[in-house]
């Protein structure tokens, strides 16, 4: 059991400055994100896309400002947990308890919810009877790719993950490529190469289709897939991937016994703690009057969340304010010398 | 100034007035429709304000940018009349309007 001052759920640039927040008043923090990296819906979405209203910043781009507030944390050592999600939350003796979908256990009087519009989930096949097959047949991203030596897996999807897996296991499988049309939005250099082995016949490329449905007794035998114009096809298929990018889910949180507005939690403005006492919501995911989901709205919410967090992690110390310009204190935990 | 007609999967027909300047998207999530997510916030990046757009106003309205047909691969059921709301900007042409919701975003 990892015992912390405060979990942060989300390493997007809200999570991530209240890190620093929190590390700066003497508190220390874990935190856990789905996605394999830092930077949420920053470094997911838009890495490339320029963003012109973080303050005294004029323009950088997602994958920028990620970099920068990594690098703030720096003189921190600060534990991440990336491709975990919280699973359970439970209350234990005045703390919480908060298990991942790792087996990981936290215990902690603060849990900090900066989980912008929820975790990114793979998105999944349209027919139901696809759940059956999940993790057996058909899956959303690959763990052990050689399970499918020799086996005829059918791939969907238009970008790079899935033209680089058609590449990839048509050296050792039969591959069917299906794509809703004829464009593909993946690197050109890698659909030149699907190209050829089309021709060599190692990969069979079906456009204009979709997934219709999934077929087969216990493990999967076929598919049938459907063109633009109605036409059905069956395709003999052992394995199923599908590459359709990720969205975004609330996920376990929604079970908390929190206060929800649609995909949102509700907060007050003092402490942006939720209605249950030492959980807090901030960034994208919280709302109250007026709330703005900007990324700078969430560096405010999570300096308040942080000094609120003070109170229960240190029952029996008096918060100080003090400036980063001037504090002693502040210098020797950013390892800076002072005047 | 347009009026719009959300239409979602069940059948039910929302008709708003929605003013020029504002998206598809931001009409249907200020007037609290059901059905239209929106999370990105009109980015473009996300593919939660999926509409199918009726016979006859698919064509009347603006082509669709690169980035929208790369971000529909990632929708629930795409079809030929598939568009991100966001990507639609209410004017005074598009008085009538009607789009239909997918069953669901996610």
């Amino acid at each position: 059991m990892i015992k912390t001052d405060a979990l942060i759920i989300g390493a997007g640039p809200t999570g991530l400055f209240t890190a620093h927040q929190l590390k700066i008043i003497g508190l220390d923090c874990e935190i856990v994100d789905n996605l394999d990296k830092a930077g949420g819906q920053c470094i997911e979405l838009y890495p490339d896309k320029p963003i012109y209203d973080i303050p005294a910043i004029p323009e950088c781009t997602g994958e920028e400002l990620t970099k920068n507030l990594l690098d703030q944390l720096k003189p921190f050592n600060i534990n991440f947990h990336l491709g975990e999600r919280v699973d359970e939350l439970k209350k234990n003796d005045g703390n919480w308890e908060v298990k991942t979908n790792k087996g990981k256990t936290f215990l902690t009087p603060n849990v900090i919810i900066a989980g912008g519009v929820g975790s990114f989930e793979p998105r999944k096949f349209s027919p139901k009877e696809c759940e059956q097959f999940e993790d057996k047949s058909i899956f959303y991203s690959i763990k052990n790719k050689k399970i499918f030596e020799g086996k005829t897996v059918s791939i969907f999807g238009g970008g790079d993950s899935a033209l680089d897996w058609a590449v990839e296991l048509s050296k050792n499988s039969k591959v069917n490529l299906i794509h809703r049309r004829d464009e593909f939005r993946g690197a050109q250099a890698t659909l030149d190469k699907v190209h050829e082995l089309q021709k060599s016949g190692k990969i069979e490329l079906f456009t204009k289709y979709q997934l219709k449905t999934v077929k087969g007794n216990g493990s999967l035998e076929s598919i049938d897939i459907e063109h633009e114009n109605k036409e059905i096809k069956n395709l003999k298929s052992d394995y199923v991937l599908g590459f359709f990018g990720l969205i975004m889910q609330l996920g376990p949180i929604a079970n908390w016994g929190l206060n929800l507005n649609k995909k949102t939690v509700e907060v007050d403005t003092e402490k942006f703690e939720t209605n249950q006492k030492g959980i807090y919501a901030i960034g994208d995911i919280c709302n109250y009057p007026g709330k703005l989901k900007l990324i700078l709205s969430g560096f405010h919410e999570g300096a308040l969340a942080a000094r609120a967090c003070f109170k229960l992690a240190r029952p029996n110390e008096k918060y100080r304010f003090e400036f980063t310009t001037s504090s002693k204190t502040i210098k020797e935990r950013l390892g800076v010398k002072s005047d | 100034m347009a009026k719009i007609t959300y239409v979602e999967h069940n059948g039910n027909s929302h008709t708003v007035n929605v003013e020029n300047g504002l998206s598809v998207m931001e009409g249907a999530v200020q007037n609290n429709i059901p059905g239209i997510d929106g999370d990105c916030g009109g980015g473009m990046s996300c593919a939660t304000c999926h509409v199918y757009v009726i016979e006859g106003w698919f064509d009347k309205l603006e082509k669709k940018l690169d980035g929208e047909e790369d971000m529909l691969d990632q929708a629930f059921e795409p079809k030929k009349n598939s568009r991100l709301s966001c990507q639609i900007t209410v004017t005074d042409e598009i008085d009538g309007l009607i789009v239909n919701m997918p069953e669901k975003q996610v």
